[in-house]
């Protein structure tokens, strides 16, 4: 995997098309275990993220992850728009001036990733929040020989669909003790839509 | 989908021009924000407070910006907690040298987004400290129990130390001991929709009620069927006053969630107070009305205070806040 600046690129503005395609989806699942406005707020979040990122003219990856985080960070608020700016601001420290992301590079910056959504959210794996979704790409990408789109999009569906069956301890969800069991985690499925998102893109390539 | 609005998209930014323009003598929204302010801020010579969440809870929190509470209140857009440069705003808005408290009620959102914004202003040289409102009594684990009405007390409280002169850690160390003596619960007869959603958070059926509701249209902790006011009361009351020793005298506040009559609210006082009384609990100081809603959410939650002769002098003090007058 080399993904070119202009991926980068291709990729947040197809997440954020994902995103609004499913919408009443995550809406949906954070009514059940949530409060309802992951839909809404993700929507939010990517759609000023598009807007930024469209007519801008990038040198450097993390330019271009530095534009998305901020503008993640000012728009969607909750507990997803911190952690998900976390996430981006983390992995743009370890991409200072690539102009393109190897495989080597991309664990690196989803490891700093996972890191900083633990860090900010005081989560870990195993108590149902996106941090499932991040951590399993990561290990993934950091121990393949050749990571292929197809196996990002299969880890991050089945860290998804794993959620399901967990029990959530952090955030909102928590309320719901056992009864968060048997649904899936809406930070989960936000996140699988932007690997499927990426993965999209490196089938582009490959 | 039934409201007086215009664009689902747009409640928050059109309450706030409605809200500023009601009260344009006591506040003030910075521009490009969805934070107000005291007319005047930076108030002199006073610790800053700040506080804030989604919005959807009105009057809180902007009605409690006045002298005597709040020095700024941050609207997130509706049940969500909003971002952090917008907190930051509101911090450097207030901070007038004697450094700012936030008034954070406990959900992983507020409390991520406060932070971060803490940590923003302090990187600016301003010296801010946090509070964490966690008075819901439906969750077991403490640690982990929402903020909900019991902030409002906590908004007067900490505005009455500021105004007394006291320094950033004596505001917060009385904001703290507030906290830790007071105790809410709640119930829900009907839901409330979001406006941006569309549907309604949760579906109860017509005999039904959910006990231990939150202020988010969330499920509560137990769906049964409805009782009589004097039941609901008993129920919330006494899961409340099981929860810790309230002997002595208490200020005592039930609070409507959106849609519930006064009519019943002062109803559930009645047995509030007969309750209160039986139990050899003296209600000091009792509110009843709407402090912290949820929407158009049908229901109440009852909020008990323990009180001393510093929280008892702070209630007592002056409020100018248009959700709060206490002249």
């Amino acid at each position: 995997m080399d993904l070119t600046v202009q991926d980068m690129k291709n990729w947040l503005l197809k997440t954020n098309e994902k995103i609004k395609e499913n919408k009443d989806y995550l809406t949906k699942l954070d009514q059940a275990i949530g409060d309802g406005d992951h839909g809404i707020n993700m929507v939010r979040g990517f759609e000023k993220v598009a807007e930024k990122l469209e007519p801008a003219e990038y040198a450097e990856i993390d330019a271009v992850l530095k534009d998305t985080a901020m503008t993640l960070m000012s728009s969607i608020g909750g507990a997803s728009g911190p952690l998900y700016a976390t996430a981006f601001l983390k992995w743009t420290a370890t991409a200072k001036g690539l102009e393109t992301l190897d495989q080597e590079a991309f664990a690196k910056g989803t490891q700093a990733a996972v890191d900083g959504i633990k860090q900010r959210g005081k989560a870990t794996e195993g108590e149902k929040t996106m941090i499932e979704v991040w951590a399993r790409v990561n290990e993934l990408v950091a121990s393949s020989e050749k990571v292929t789109a197809e196996q990002i999009q299969q880890a991050a569906n089945t860290a998804t669909e794993d959620s399901k069956e967990m029990e959530a301890t952090k955030g909102r969800a928590a309320y719901f003790k056992e009864k968060s069991i048997g649904h899936i985690d809406p930070g989960c499925a936000s996140s699988n839509l932007l690997f499927e998102a990426l993965a999209e893109v490196m089938k582009g390539n490959e | 989908m039934k409201k007086i609005i215009n664009d689902p998209n747009q409640v928050v930014n059109d309450m706030l021009a409605g809200y500023t323009a009601a009260y344009p003598d006591e506040v003030k929204q910075l521009p490009d924000t969805t934070v107000i302010t005291k007319k005047n801020a930076p108030v002199q010579h006073k610790v800053g407070i700040v506080s804030g969440g989604g919005s959807g809870h009105e009057p809180a929190h902007a009605g409690y910006v006045g002298k005597g509470m709040l020095d700024a209140a941050v609207a997130g857009e509706v049940f969500t907690s909003p971002t952090p440069d917008q907190v930051l705003e509101a911090i450097k808005a207030v901070d007038a040298g004697k450094g700012v408290l936030l008034v954070i009620k406990n959900y992983s959102g507020d409390v991520i987004n406060f932070d971060m914004a803490k940590e923003m202003a302090e990187a600016e040289g301003i010296e801010v400290e946090s509070v964490v409102v966690k008075d819901d009594v439906a969750i077991e684990n403490i640690e982990d129990r929402r903020g909900i009405a019991g902030t409002i007390l906590v908004h007067k409280v900490a505005g009455a130390k500021a105004e007394e002169g006291a320094t950033l850690q004596e505001v917060k160390a009385t904001a703290e001991k507030t906290i830790t003596n007071v105790r809410s619960m709640g119930i829900a007869l009907d839901s409330c929709i979001v406006p941006a959603a569309g549907t309604p958070s949760f579906e109860l059926k017509e005999n039904e009620m959910e006990v231990g509701i939150g202020i988010h249209g969330e499920p509560g902790i137990e769906r049964k069927e409805i009782s009589s006011a004097d039941a609901i009361a008993e129920e919330l009351l006494d899961t409340v006053l099981q929860d810790m020793d309230f002997t002595g005298e208490v200020a005592v506040m039930v609070n409507g969630m959106g849609s519930t009559p006064e009519m019943e609210l002062f109803i559930v006082n009645k047995k509030v107070q007969a309750i209160l009384a039986d139990k050899n609990i003296h209600a000091y100081k009792t509110l009843v009305g709407e402090y912290m809603t949820s929407l158009e959410m049908t229901g109440c939650s009852i909020t008990v205070l323990k009180l001393d002769d510093e929280l008892k002098r702070l209630l007592d003090a002056p409020s100018f806040a248009p959700a709060f007058r206490n002249e």
